[in-house]
């Protein structure tokens, strides 16, 4: 096995142990602290797929951002102790597991996608435009060109969002 | 090629974010749960970036935006529905069901 796939399947394995142990746990806060390594692997795995500022930006936005944001209402709000399960009964739990088998089942089937020939996009694209543009100007340059209309609405959606979370956790509504 | 060990991965995660959201009754366990199956898409993102050029992170750059204005306003919701009700558990949060 070639060592970047060995690696791969290292990550992915760490990934999908504790994605599973997330949604398992009783306690809120082991639940928040094992989708943070769930996180920081797919942040790995970004990097073996040639993607380190994205991999950067997982970091720091995801694990270091919106995870904190987490643990910080979940703290806030006294959440922390393990009580009663909060898993559904059996028939439940049955229901839902077989729902999402269903559909892991049918997702499982991309494992032996191909990518489409001429999709419209150069070929070879990535790794030639990281040698000529670097790591950053890659995603930099499209972004403030190509799509820097959707950039300038993603800015208006944060200052919504700023406003209407400030507004939500005022003290009386 | 990690195409398809990509595609693999992130469909599992994707399908344990979906149980976590149809078996948990704790709403901010689901709300963590949403946030795995955004990063399992974003997963698919980037693989098909590889192949297909840069688009997918761009992309991936959105849903992450898009991904934290979400979480500041869904805990936001969190916080006020826990001082009105006291209680997470959403099986106590039925008002329109009568």
């Amino acid at each position: 096995m070639p060592w970047p796939l060995a690696l791969f399947w290292m990550f992915a394995g760490v990934a999908i142990g504790s994605a599973l142990l997330c949604i398992t746990r009783r306690s809120p806060v082991a639940s928040a602290l094992w989708l943070v390594v769930t996180l920081f692997q797919i942040a790995a795995l970004f990097v073996l797929l040639d993607a380190e500022f994205i991999a950067v930006l997982q970091v720091l936005v995801y694990a270091g951002a919106i995870m904190v944001v987490f643990l910080f209402v979940i703290m806030l709000l006294d959440l922390g102790h393990p009580g009663p399960s909060d898993i559904r009964g059996p028939l439940g739990l049955a229901v839902a597991s077989l729902l999402a088998g269903a559909l892991g089942l049918k997702l499982a089937v991309l494992f032996r996608a191909v990518p489409p020939s001429g999709a419209g996009f150069a070929p070879a694209g990535l790794e030639h435009a990281i040698e000529t543009q670097g790591l950053v100007g890659v995603v930099a340059r499209p972004l403030f060109s190509t799509y820097v209309v959707p950039f300038e609405i993603a800015s208006i959606l944060l200052l919504a969002a700023i406003v209407g979370a400030v507004v939500l956790a005022k003290r009386e509504l | 090629m990690l195409l398809g060990p990509a595609l693999f991965v992130s469909a599992a995660l994707f399908t344990l974010g979906v149980a976590g959201v149809l078996f948990r009754r704790n709403a901010i366990v689901i709300f963590m749960c949403i946030e795995l199956m955004l990063n399992a898409v974003n997963l698919t993102f980037i693989a098909l970036a590889q192949a297909l050029g840069v688009a997918g992170q761009i992309f991936v750059f959105f849903v992450m935006t898009v991904a934290a204005a979400e979480a500041a306003v869904g805990l936001a919701i969190l916080l006020a529905v826990f001082r009105h009700r006291g209680t997470l558990n959403l099986t106590q949060i039925n008002l329109l069901k009568g």
